[in-house]
């Protein structure tokens, strides 16, 4: 299925939502990195996020203007995903997914083609700007996203993982690695 | 020769290397999404053939990530410089900073302060090789972080198969490094010969032997697909580079580099 949704985001948006179904956003959006995620556990968040749509995401921005602002790797912030959730965010975009359990019940994960800097660029547009001194990649962005997309529900609220069931088939096709199996 | 030159090319090198894609890359991945049945994979492959044109029309970055600089010089024996060829490099990776332009990534490893202009201590990274003759080839190659960061070195035993290691690493590593990876893979030498090997062996895509194409389809047949949701793309390319090592040692180097292998050549003579 595919769905066009404003943020910010309520439970009934999540619930509707399932692994493999295809979104576009608009509407606020904000980006934070690893810098950003320590700093809103220290300090709490310079802004509120009930209902947002969290990006993780460290742009190329210049004279204003978002030139590239593709996904970055969020295992790196696994590590403050509960506690990030804790604060209301219904939606993280990035890479690579994150632990399956902390969504369960309240929130999505939306895998965003990594290395898509241009494309990304092209629907983001800046509002504001948070922990400036933390500098261009790891201050936290308000970005207005227009038909921001399209992502994939990587992981969705009901307890679907497509990483994790990827994982468990590769590890599968491993152990029988010197058959090679054709897909 | 002037420095000038040198700073110019460096410029023109990462501009090129930031905002396009060697043609016989977008030809593998065009192949891939005309190859993938799981839509997940197509939708993701599409998705990156559209950001190439993009970023080719409108001259920005195809990723925010702008790397880490990186330049392979492989100078002529008959060309004599009377200026740091090092620091003519590093002026032009803070020129191209500016007008490329490329997002400021070089911190220190300890404070984490940024330089704010790609430059910092050891970096560029400038790789030397000497040939004979009177030109000077100067290599772009901005190593982006999500890839670099899941590359690894393994000191083996012998006894090992390093194939295993490798298929392991690929299996656990790949879903960060953005999927279809080019590999490139360093047997042998000692620890950071290996590592060495491994870096070069990105600039020397893609492997044709049986052994490199043997390896990619095992990586293939992985179903780890493009970002890691899927599908039958996992790899476009595998390298193997090899050095002879001691009779105790086994050492395998494994770099990571996500599905825009950026790099742009210029020859000065």
């Amino acid at each position: 299925m595919e769905y066009r949704l404003r943020t910010p985001l309520s439970a009934a948006d999540i619930n509707c939502l399932r692994s493999g179904d295809v979104v576009y956003l608009d509407g606020t959006i904000y980006t934070a990195r690893d810098k950003a995620h320590v700093r809103i556990c220290k300090e709490g968040s310079p802004v509120s996020l009930m209902g947002s749509v969290l990006y993780h995401c460290g742009p190329l921005i210049q004279d204003n203007r978002v030139l590239s602002a593709g996904p970055t790797t969020s295992g790196r912030l696994s590590r403050y995903t509960e506690e990030i959730l804790n604060l209301g965010v219904k939606a993280i975009i990035g890479k690579g997914g994150l632990p399956r359990k902390s969504f369960e019940g309240r929130a999505i994960y939306l895998s965003y083609p990594g290395g898509c800097g241009a494309v990304a660029a092209s629907q983001l547009f800046i509002r504001n700007i948070y922990f400036a001194e933390l500098g261009m990649a790891e201050a936290i962005w308000e970005f207005m996203a227009a038909n921001m997309g399209p992502m994939i529900v990587a992981i969705d609220s009901h307890g679907c993982d497509l990483y994790d069931d990827v994982r468990k088939n590769v590890q599968k096709r491993l152990r029988s690695r010197f058959d090679v199996q054709t897909c | 020769m002037k420095r000038i030159d040198i700073v110019d090319a460096t410029v023109r090198v990462l501009r090129r290397a930031e905002t396009s894609l060697q043609p016989w890359i977008l030809e593998l991945i065009e192949r891939a999404a005309l190859n993938e049945t799981n839509p997940i994979a197509r939708f993701h492959l599409l998705s990156m053939l559209e950001n190439v044109s993009i970023s080719k029309a409108k001259g920005l970055p195809l990723c925010q990530d702008t790397g880490l600089p990186i330049f392979c010089i492989e100078i002529g024996s008959q060309i004599q410089l009377d200026f740091d060829l090092r620091d003519a490099i590093a002026e032009g990776v803070r020129t191209a900073t500016k007008e490329v332009p490329l997002r400021p990534n070089i911190v220190d490893p300890l404070t984490r302060k940024n330089t704010q202009d790609n430059t910092g201590d050891g970096i560029p990274d400038v790789i030397f090789y000497y040939r004979a003759g009177y030109e000077l080839r100067i290599t772009a190659f901005p190593k982006g972080a999500g890839s670099e960061n899941m590359s690894l070195v393994g000191m083996l035993n012998p006894a090992d198969d390093p194939f295993k290691f490798i298929l392991e690493a690929v299996a656990e590593r790949a879903v960060n490094a953005c999927p279809p990876l080019f590999l490139g893979i360093g047997i042998g030498g000692s620890f950071d010969m290996a590592a060495r090997m491994a870096k070069q062996a990105l600039l020397n895509m893609p492997g044709t032997s049986d052994l490199e194409l043997d390896l990619l389809k095992r990586i293939n047949s992985l179903g780890i697909g493009p970002m890691g949701l899927g599908g039958c793309t996992t790899a476009l390319g595998v390298k193997i580079e090899k050095a002879s090592c001691h009779t105790a040692s086994l050492p395998v180097a494994i770099n990571f580099q996500c599905w825009a292998n950026r790099y742009a050549t210029e020859v000065l003579s």
